[in-house]
């Protein structure tokens, strides 16, 4: 066991050297407004079978950074990153989990559950 | 001065990062109570919205067996609903803004910054009260067909988080305005961002899965 003395002044001041300054959150801001208008451009021009991908692509990407810089996830305590990837991932099962049963679940005529027929 | 004492055994050590070793707090893990709470809370909205995101994807084309009228997505105002998408996430600037204005004991900016983001959540929300308005006026209400009340169970959870955010940053304001929240507890309005931009995130996944994607 070794033993750390701290003030409550260090602990106060130690939580304002993380993150970026606010220069640095405002080209953040910059960047996620560019790539909105890449996601709405998709809608005005035909991206053909490459769509669907980037607007996903777009959409992980804009996640990601809010995530790491606004929510300062990149720079906290990695104990926050498992506890929200935990969330993440188990409603990515869910999704995953409901999009097979519409797959599998159908009744013997052939007609699933989504059509309700 | 306060004294802590730290576990330097391999079940501590387990999984501790260089920010671990810098950030000490009165606490088994090393972090604030609130902190771990809000993300715990944030990372089981993860689920809500996952189910409904699921739901609305599952239905989206479709209308029931006795049901008719048209779908949301027929209906759909891309552009109007972008510039919706774009205030929202200013707003998650304008909240940053206000977390290191705090932090750097700046009370006055940090109201600013407070007020404006509410602001932008309001106008975020007029746009939403506005799409639903023009949807029920051409013919879509919430119990015109399976794929309606999919997309406004969705859309509408959204607009009650953002909502319940603004009341949370009003209130903040009024706090700071009042002197009882101040520099040393900066940290809870940063936990009040956290939610703030968790209900961004979650637009960013909305605009792109229901109204962009085809």
């Amino acid at each position: 066991m070794n033993t750390a003395a701290v003030s409550d002044e260090d602990t106060h001041d130690e939580h304002h050297d993380h993150g970026l300054s606010d220069v640095g959150y405002i080209k953040i801001a910059l960047i996620l407004g560019v790539l909105t208008a890449v996601e709405v451009a998709t809608y005005f021009w035909d991206f053909g079978i490459l769509e669907v991908p980037s607007l996903l692509i777009l959409m992980v990407v804009k996640f990601q950074i809010v995530v790491s810089y606004f929510m300062h996830l990149k720079f906290d305590s990695k104990v926050f990153t498992y506890i929200f990837v935990t969330g993440l991932v188990l409603a990515m099962l869910v999704f995953a989990a409901m999009g097979t049963s519409m797959v599998f679940w159908q009744n013997p005529s052939g007609c699933d559950i989504s059509t309700f027929c | 001065m306060s004294e802590i004492t730290q576990d330097s055994s391999p079940q501590m050590a387990y999984g501790r990062t260089e920010w671990d070793d810098h950030h000490h707090l009165p606490t088994n893990t090393g972090l604030t109570n609130e902190k771990v709470t809000m993300w715990a809370f944030l990372g089981s909205d993860c689920l809500l919205f996952g189910a409904l995101i699921s739901t609305y994807l599952l239905l989206r084309n479709r209308v029931g067996p006795s049901t008719s009228g048209p779908t949301a997505a027929d209906l759909f105002d891309i552009p109007f609903t972008s510039v919706s998408s774009f205030v929202l996430l200013m707003s998650s600037l304008t909240m940053v803004l206000a977390v290191t204005a705090i932090q750097r004991a700046e009370m006055e900016t940090c109201k600013l910054w407070l007020l404006t983001t509410a602001g932008l959540g309001a106008i975020f929300i007029a746009g939403q009260v506005y799409e639903f308005t023009s949807f029920y006026r051409e013919g879509l209400g919430f119990t015109t067909n399976i794929s309606s009340s999919a997309f406004y169970t969705l859309t509408g959870f959204h607009g009650v988080h953002v909502s319940l955010g603004i009341v949370m940053l009003v209130t903040m304001w009024v706090l700071v305005s009042g002197g009882q929240l101040g520099p040393e507890r900066a940290e809870t309005i940063e936990i009040i961002g956290l939610y703030w931009h968790f209900v961004d995130i979650v637009w960013i996944v909305i605009f792109a899965v229901v109204y962009l994607i085809p």
